[in-house]
């Protein structure tokens, strides 16, 4: 085979000799021409090469002395003379006759003078020896025994585009014995500044073999340069040191301990007050790391993002009670309560073990008192009256606790009368409460037994009746951030709902931008957050309404609603509330992401503005009101109502009133 | 398909020793007597370029950088074929977008490697 490359490169060599002698002699015409230089240090180069290829050796040393004069002369360090044309010449004769010979040939004194001549003219020093080849070595295979070796591999990001594909390296490897490949992702950079044709990735490998540390040297031959390799043993397989152990946390109990301890209401406000303030500070830390493109701090707030809430939820949970205990104390009183008014009544308790902040429990106890007495009063009959509609004679109220969301709902209902929606109606009348046209449906007239000084009943008795009661309710609970919904079916009972939130010191919120202000909305009332386009608007006429997944919702904007100044953008975002058992939409230019938000009171001038439940500060330090999303929708409802009442579109009115009864 | 291999040299002799080896091997060869030529030959799909340095025309510097700066070959690995006296040329060489190198004289066992290595 090798024969036949060299027949190849017998005939090549020759060309190239001719050439050789054609550029020095031309060159000793022309000495300052760079192009001939060239044409002869190329040719000595291939034959140097090329020559030491096919097995030359003699040629390429010989050419190779020729070829380091000609680089000096290239690169202007040597004067193309005439003793160095006529030294060329002789050397380009010699090596012909080298080429011609096969076995080796040419005179080996006239050559050795000849290398001497040249030294002397280039000033290398004599005795130089050119250097011999130890070309790019093979991993050898000498196996020794096997051993680990931890390789450390961080290429430089540009690794791809110099053509390197790691991927081969590993499988070179692979050759080599047992591979364990990990990545490090760490260096990766968040997708908007990173560089698809960038390797951002590290690489650490563990391989078992008994090749030398320069055969797994060797496959990074290529990019040693360009990347940060370190390349340790680890130990000979078999002799595995004590791999540490994990720690093994000792989880026995300590004997005796309860598996409870008291700690008084006060050290868990200040607990909660404190995560309060830490939910502040991470707001901040969020805000900061979003506006940094570091992925570093990034991480951290987020982590510090999670544990935070996870820690208020902790410290929360430690506030909690069941409603058990509140529940319980009622079994007392409706029993008195039914032997004083003759009414046998039975109390039904459910869902006990719904649990509370402990705040928001002692607050309940007043009106949940109300309400049974109430029902007991008003709502249930006597046994007589109940044979008589075909009730059994005894009675039952029944007190529910349930979770919805972050609220909780607590309801007192029971089967006696119900509301007289036209008894309501005629004595809000004559109170003075409601316009007589007023066109009210039921579930308004219920809400009117909630205003100040309302009361239908016929005597007072010591138990109700003083027109203070419901009011009460309304007021505690509201005070509460509760709200309070009543529905009734003439005949068959009433059930007041009392809706709380779960606590009063930190909920789940969504931040959101109307203008320059931000709001926050309870996440829990919050479903779904869309787009509401230009074309949206159009297409529903002027009216209030927004087609989501086919339901025509009615919606409130932010901005007419608390009438802020400023231009409307193009895309505008509808957060989908639920309230009082129907969808919503709040209009606000932009929906910024979720809040743990930290509840504060807000001062006296907010009082009569009953749709704003408090405020928080936000991480920039500035103030975002949270809104009460009920009671919005219900107070833009009222508003809405007369004006739409008198507006010349009679369909936008019946839209409205769609609205009111759900 | 068989990887596409374009081979750059001046010398018929390396060219042929190279077609041969690779071919053998299984792969498709290509060559180009010079820089020059082989920026015409990469129109169609090629895998891998082993150029020599020293040539007319276009030399293996100017040709690996013509080839990184076409889009279309940024990445494509380039072999240069180098002696052992040329340590500054194999670094300018690096520097201009080269994947990697051989050393001549080499065997046709350590072509093979190498190629495997940047190509599989």
């Amino acid at each position: 085979m090798m024969d036949r490359f060299q027949q190849a490169f017998h005939e090549e060599a020759r060309e190239l000799l001719s050439e050789l002698e054609a550029a020095l002699l031309e060159l000793d015409r022309n000495a300052e021409d760079d192009e001939l230089i060239g044409r002869a240090f190329r040719a000595l180069h291939t034959l140097k090469g090329s020559g030491a290829m096919f097995g030359f050796d003699q040629l390429a040393g010989f050419a190779h002395e020729l070829e380091n004069a000609f680089d000096r002369v290239r690169n202007g360090r040597l004067a193309v003379s005439r003793p160095l044309i006529n030294l060329s010449l002789a050397a380009a004769d010699q090596m012909k006759a080298m080429i011609e010979s096969a076995g080796g040939g040419g005179d080996p004194a006239a050559c050795g003078r000849i290398v001497t001549e040249l030294r002397r003219l280039t000033g290398a020093a004599e005795g130089a020896v050119a250097e011999t080849a130890p070309a790019s070595s093979l991993p050898n295979d000498a196996q020794g025994p096997a051993r680990e070796w931890r390789i450390h591999f961080r290429p430089r990001p540009d690794v791809i585009l110099n053509g390197t594909n790691p991927l081969l390296l590993f499988q070179e490897l692979r050759a080599l014995g047992p591979l364990q490949v990990s990545v490090d992702t760490s260096a990766v950079p968040p997708l908007a500044a990173m560089d698809p044709e960038s390797c951002y990735l590290g690489w650490d490998l563990t391989l078992e073999t008994g090749a030398a540390v320069e055969a797994i040297r060797d496959v990074f031959i290529f990019i040693e340069d360009d990347c940060e390799l370190r390349i340790e043993p680890v130990r000979v397989p078999g002799t595995a040191e004590p791999k540490s152990d994990r720690a093994r946390t000792t989880t026995a109990p300590a004997a005796g301990s309860s598996s409870s301890i008291r700690v008084s209401t006060e050290k868990l406000d200040r607990l909660v007050n404190l995560v309060g303030e830490l939910v502040n500070v991470q707001a901040r830390l969020s805000e900061v790391a979003a506006g940094r493109d570091d992925p570093e701090v990034r991480a951290i707030s987020e982590q510090v993002d999670r544990l935070t809430g996870e820690l208020r939820e902790n410290s929360m949970s430690m506030r909690m009670l069941p409603l058990r205990t509140t529940f319980e104390r009622f079994r007392r009183l409706v029993r008195d309560l039914g032997l004083e008014l003759n009414k046998q009544v039975e109390l039904a308790i459910e869902g006990a073990d719904t649990e509370l902040d402990k705040t928001v429990i002692d607050q309940l106890n007043d009106p949940l008192v109300h309400l049974i007495r109430n029902s007991m009063d008003h709502g249930i009959e006597t046994p007589e009256a109940r044979r008589k509609a075909g009730k059994p004679p005894a009675a039952t109220i029944q007190l529910a606790a349930h979770y919805s969301g972050a609220q909780v709902l607590i309801r007192v209902s029971d089967d006696g009368r119900g509301l007289d929606a036209q008894a309501i109606r005629a004595r809000a009348i004559e109170r003075g409460l409601v316009d007589p046209s007023a066109p009210l449906s039921e579930s308004d007239l219920f809400s009117l037994i909630l205003a100040p000084g309302f009361s239908t009943a016929r005597k007072i008795t010591d138990v109700s009746g003083r027109g203070v009661g419901m009011d009460v309710v309304r007021r505690n609970v509201e005070a509460l951030r509760g709200s309070v919904e009543i529905s009734s079916r003439a005949g068959e009972g009433m059930a007041v709902t009392l809706r709380l939130p779960l606590t009063l010191a930190i909920i789940d919120g969504l931040l959101v931008r109307v203008g320059p202000t931000h709001f926050v909305l309870p996440l829990a009332n919050s479903l779904e957050c869309v787009e509401l386009t230009r074309q949206d608007i159009q297409n529903a006429h002027g009216n209030h309404l927004a087609n989501v997944r086919g339901e025509t919702i009615p919606y409130v904007r932010l901005s007419e609603y608390f009438g802020m100044a400023g231009a409307r953008p193009e895309r505008e975002q509808i957060m989908v509330v639920e309230v009082m058992d129907g969808h919503y939409g709040l209009v606000v230019d932009e929906v910024v992401g979720n809040h743990q938000t930290v509840i504060k009171n807000v001062g006296r001038l907010y009082r009569g503005v009953p749709m704003i439940s408090g405020a928080t500060i936000l991480g920039n330090g500035s103030v975002a009101l949270i809104l009460d999303p009920h009671r919005l929708v219900e107070n833009a409802i009222q508003t809405a109502a007369p004006r739409r009442a008198t507006a010349p579109r009679a369909l936008e009115t019946k839209e409205i009133n769609t609205c009111y009864v759900q | 398909m068989s990887k596409v291999i374009l081979t750059v040299d001046d010398s018929a002799s390396i060219r042929q020793m190279v077609k041969f080896t690779l071919s053998e091997a299984g792969y498709t060869v290509i060559e180009a007597v010079d820089g020059r030529d082989a920026l015409t030959k990469l129109a169609s799909r090629v895998d891998l370029v082993i150029t020599d340095l020293n040539m007319p025309n276009l030399d293996g510097i100017g040709l690996i950088r013509s080839v990184r700066a076409n889009p279309a070959y940024k990445g494509i690995p380039i072999l240069m074929l180098t002696t052992e006296s040329q340590e500054s040329r194999k670094i300018e060489g690096k520097a201009a977008g080269a994947t990697g190198w051989i050393v001549k004289p080499f065997s046709r066992q350590q072509m093979l490697a190498v190629v495997k290595r940047v190509i599989g």
